[in-house]
């Protein structure tokens, strides 16, 4: 199993780095450099930032210092917010969307999951479509629709009530700013972990072996719990690696509909600005997030199955 | 014990295969529209489509005409034939939802068939070629899996500029992995069948017979994902527009129209509410009929 | 019939599906003696599984089973889950006949085996593996100590298979049924597993049902045999009556199918003329009529009851003395 896993994390890692080398190019090549959006600048204080950000070196020692910086955790200068260091910016934005995101995680999947067994286990029963109806609900409905709706409702309508909720902000991660964002980021994850952990429920349900344990007289209850959960919840873990990764990177639409001030925010005004290294720096730590998620996936996937162990070893 | 004569004509096993295969797909078509919900949901789709496509040509307002008379202006409006009002600068917001209708529409359907024409070929090649072609190719989209994808279409609109085409052909790139996987998945079980065989063992060559056996057979799998697809792209381009990365002024889509109303959400909430009813009740309708086409082609999994 | 174990009367199963409804099972009627091996033979779609799954309790979610299968006095058919989980895996087990995923794969074969007793005796965990391990030794397990603690995938087929029987003697069933219960495995590995279940039925005295599609499998094992097509028994009788007098013209379709080394002349594969019924489009009449070379015209418009075959046997079939038309074949 551990030669298993040696080998993922082989993978994992050229993975990274191709991604690293694509992104560079990718923002290098551009047409257009990244101050021509703004007013004219006198060309004296172009050279000077051009010498600042080292766009006069040769591409290739521009690409070799990017890396060299990145290995030593340090993702460069950005180049909008001109006094800070997307390091900096990162980890100032980070821990934000990581607690939102966890939050998030953890009320989908307690919500999720039992809800999806629930409907799996009265199939084609009106609660399995009552459950399903609301699970495709949350999926077609959008969070940046739900979002607002979110805020008219609670920001707007109730607002002279004891429900109201501040329509936005952080406010230091006071808990009534955090109860809408958190709510809203949950929302679709809690729609796909239904239908999933129904799916794979349901087609547990339907394995030889789940006959078996019937046969032998155990109560439901113990034939859904130690029989059918652990291989129903495989394509749940499936899921969740990425959709892990993607929730603790922050919502870039959940963070700017609330103003939030986390790393989903600094990706879309990087964008918007045209700010590279903060938008690279982003995405290399999500894609370093999405690899390690994928990692933990199949380590669990060996918890769930242990023929998964044994190809492992082959 | 009434066991098949592994000796019969090839020919013979072809003709069955293609007769099984149309009345599977009548079967199919049966089921489809037993199912109410993918019923409506065609129905529906139809209409919004059509409105969208034919709509914006008679209606009084174009969708960037500016009425300075009536702003804000509250439906229903007979007679000045703003029907759902106007928004904060007076154009109208029926005129302005059916077109942005068009826009998300066709950049849904655009994209899910880039990423149509890419998956199935990269799919059907890997699975019926096999061997080194295929674990490359495999090797690829799984490295493209651990690519955050929505940051890399961001990234591209970044460094191209907001170009329409570039935007659907960016999501459809983006989009092409689940679709190569199915194909090749499916592709796989098929090589081994005996049409295929016989089919090689009468000297087709490799493009002929992935044209002429495989893809009319992997078809129900590649319709109900395209199904499925298509309103993943549309939410993706209304995401995109939402953040002010996707379409630009002063053309509109559902998503930008949602952007615009909610700005204006505590004073006029129409704005918001109206062309994002009419986003939701498309993906909705695509979903039914995306179930409703996997439970009719695929009976087994009811 | 105080000697019997399970008595089924008037058992029909239907299942409900997209296309409409099936019946895999009609108006049968069958009992079990103490002690005794009855098997059941019939192709695939006879009903012969449904019929027991649904005395099990076991039917798929789009199955439903009407009239009585009457085991310790009690009506399975009508019986709530918790009686029925009373009786499943105690006094009524049931060894189905893919050992290959008939396994929980994520769960130790110790657990699997040693749950059984919790359950049913509620032995705490030592005793329960003292006792399990006993049984896997029993049914010829080599190291029963270390395949317990090892997990399905980690056996061979058979092994497998001697698992599911250990699982099923556990508590000292009064009635095993084994569906197809050396299908999936190695001709060699066949004869073991069926000299098992014979050992259990000698030295244990439980009742056990035999499903099979091979009548071989039945001539070395059965004390009777009940004959299946379309849903309904077509011939019920003694094992040496069913092989040496077959007294249904399916019967003796079926045993001019199984290929015999002995038979020199026999040097073609025979098969019953036809496709097995559609259960949906059953022909009026007889069931079997279609396919049937003695077909007459009663045949076409009545449906047969069952009725005395003499000997004690029992057929359905209006044809008279039809066991006399053919030479006496012999058990194999």
């Amino acid at each position: 199993m551990w030669s298993y896993f040696a080998r993922r994390v082989a993978i994992g890692i050229p993975t990274l780095w191709a991604i690293i080398t694509v992104c560079f190019f990718m923002m290098r090549l551009t047409p257009g450099g990244p101050f021509d959006g703004e007013a004219p600048v006198p060309p004296e204080i172009l050279a000077n930032l051009r010498a600042r950000f080292h766009l006069d070196d040769p591409l290739w020692r521009q690409y070799l210092d990017y890396v060299a910086n990145l290995l030593r955790g340090d993702f460069g200068p950005s180049f909008k917010y001109r006094d800070f260091n997307v390091t900096t910016l990162i980890a100032q934005g980070f821990p934000v969307s990581l607690q939102n995101g966890f939050s998030a995680l953890v009320i989908a999947i307690m919500i999720g999951v039992p809800l999806g067994i629930f409907a799996a286990l009265g199939q084609n029963t009106r609660r399995d479509y009552m459950v399903s109806a609301v699970a495709m609900t949350g999926i077609v409905i959008p969070n940046f629709i739900m979002g607002h709706v979110l805020i008219l409702v609670f920001g707007v309508w109730l607002k002279d009530s004891v429900f109201h909720l501040p329509a936005g902000g952080w406010a230091d991660g006071a808990l009534s700013n955090r109860v809408l964002p958190v709510f809203c980021l949950s929302l679709p994850y809690i729609a796909y972990l239904v239908r999933i952990t129904r799916g794979g429920m349901i087609e547990a349900m339907r394995a030889n072996y789940i006959r078996t344990a019937r046969a032998k007289g155990l109560p439901f209850r113990l034939v859904v719990l130690r029989h059918a959960l652990k291989s129903a919840l495989i394509p749940v873990v499936t899921f969740l690696g990425p959709a892990t990764a993607f929730l603790l990177t922050g919502s870039m639409v959940v963070e700017t509909i609330f103003q939030i001030p986390g790393i989903g925010r600094y990706f879309v005004q990087g964008a918007l600005n045209r700010d590279y290294t903060l938008v690279m720096g982003v995405t290399i730590l999500s894609a370093a997030l999405i690899i390690a998620m994928n990692l933990i996936v199949d380590l669990l996937y060996s918890l769930l199955d242990p023929r998964v162990r044994y190809e492992g070893k082959r | 014990m009434n066991g098949i004569n592994p000796s019969a004509p090839a020919a013979a096993a072809e003709i069955a295969a293609e007769l099984s295969g149309r009345s599977l797909w009548q079967d199919a078509w049966r089921r489809l529209l037993a199912n109410r919900a993918a019923v409506a949901g065609m129905i529906i789709l139809s209409a919004i489509a059509l409105a969208s496509v034919i709509g914006p040509f008679l209606l009084p307002w174009s969708y960037d005409a500016i009425d300075w008379e009536h702003i804000e202006a509250l439906p229903p409006e007979f007679a000045t034939g703003h029907y759902l009002g106007t928004d904060s600068l007076g154009r109208d917001l029926l005129a302005r939802t059916l077109f942005g209708g068009r826009i998300s529409l066709m950049v849904g359907l655009l994209a899910t068939t880039a990423a149509l024409l890419i998956g199935v070929t990269v799919g059907a090649v890997a699975g019926f070629v096999g061997g080194r072609t295929d674990q490359l190719l495999m090797r690829f989209v799984d490295l493209m899996y651990s690519v955050p994808l929505t940051f890399f279409v961001i990234i591209l609109m970044v460094v191209f500029g907001r170009n329409f085409a570039l935007m659907f052909l960016a999501i459809g790139a983006v989009e092409w992995l689940t679709m190569a996987r199915i194909v090749r998945g499916q592709t796989l079980t098929l090589r081994n069948k005996e049409f295929i065989e016989a089919a090689r063992a009468s000297g087709g060559s490799t493009a002929n017979i992935i044209v002429r056996h495989i893809l009319p057979n992997v078809l129900g799998v590649v319709m109900i994902y395209v199904t499925l697809t298509i309103p993943q792209v549309i939410l993706l381009e209304s995401f995109l527009s939402f953040l002010g990365l996707g379409i630009q002024e002063p053309m509109t889509s559902w998503g930008m129209l949602i952007n615009d109303g909610a700005a204006e959400l505590e004073i006029n909430p129409r704005t918001l509410i109206i062309p994002a009813a009419f986003m939701t009740t498309t993906l909705f309708c695509l979903n039914f009929l995306g179930d409703g086409l996997r439970d009719a082609l695929d009976p087994k999994d009811r | 019939m105080s000697a019997s174990v399970l008595d089924l009367r008037n058992l029909s199963v239907r299942f409900t599906t997209p296309d409409g409804d099936v019946a895999a099972v009609s108006e049968l009627s069958l009992s079990v003696g103490k002690g005794e091996c009855l098997g059941i033979v019939g192709e695939s779609g006879s009903g012969k599984s449904q019929t027991f799954l649904a005395a099990m309790g076991l039917l798929a979610h789009n199955g439903h089973a009407v009239g009585e299968a009457i085991f310790g006095g009690v009506n399975l058919v009508a019986a709530d889950e918790s009686t029925l989980n009373g009786l499943r895996g105690d006094k009524l087990a049931m060894i189905f006949q893919d050992p290959m995923t008939s396994l929980t794969p994520h769960m130790k074969v110790g657990h699997q085996l040693t749950e059984v007793l919790v359950r049913h005796r509620n032995l705490k965990s030592t005793a329960a593996r003292d006792r399990a391990i006993a049984m896997l030794r029993r049914v010829q397990i080599p190291e029963p100590e270390r395949r317990f603690e090892m997990y399905p995938h980690e056996l061979s087929g058979g092994l497998r298979q001697r698992v599911m029987i250990a699982m099923a003697l556990l508590c000292g069933p009064e009635l095993i049924i084994a569906d197809e219960p050396t299908t999936a495995l190695d001709v060699t590995i066949q004869a073991q597993i069926l000299d098992l279940i014979r050992r259990a039925k000698e030295e244990l005295g439980t009742a056990v049902i035999l499903i099979t599609h091979d009548l071989g499998v039945v001539a070395g094992m059965a004390d009777r045999v009940a004959v299946m097509y379309a849903g309904r028994i077509v011939e019920l009788g003694d094992v040496h009556q069913i092989f040496n007098a077959p007294q249904h013209p399916y019967t003796k379709g079926l045993l001019a199918c199984t290929p015999r080394l002995d038979d020199a002349t026999a040097s073609a594969l025979v098969t019953i003329p036809g496709q097995p019924p559609n259960l949906q489009r059953l022909p009026k009449g007889c069931a079997y009529h279609p396919r049937c070379q003695n077909v007459m015209d009663r045949c076409r418009a009545e449906k047969p009851p069952l009725m005395s075959a003499g000997g004690g046997g029992l057929k359905a079939c209006f044809l008279e003395n039809f066991g006399r038309f053919q030479a006496g074949a012999v058990v194999p």
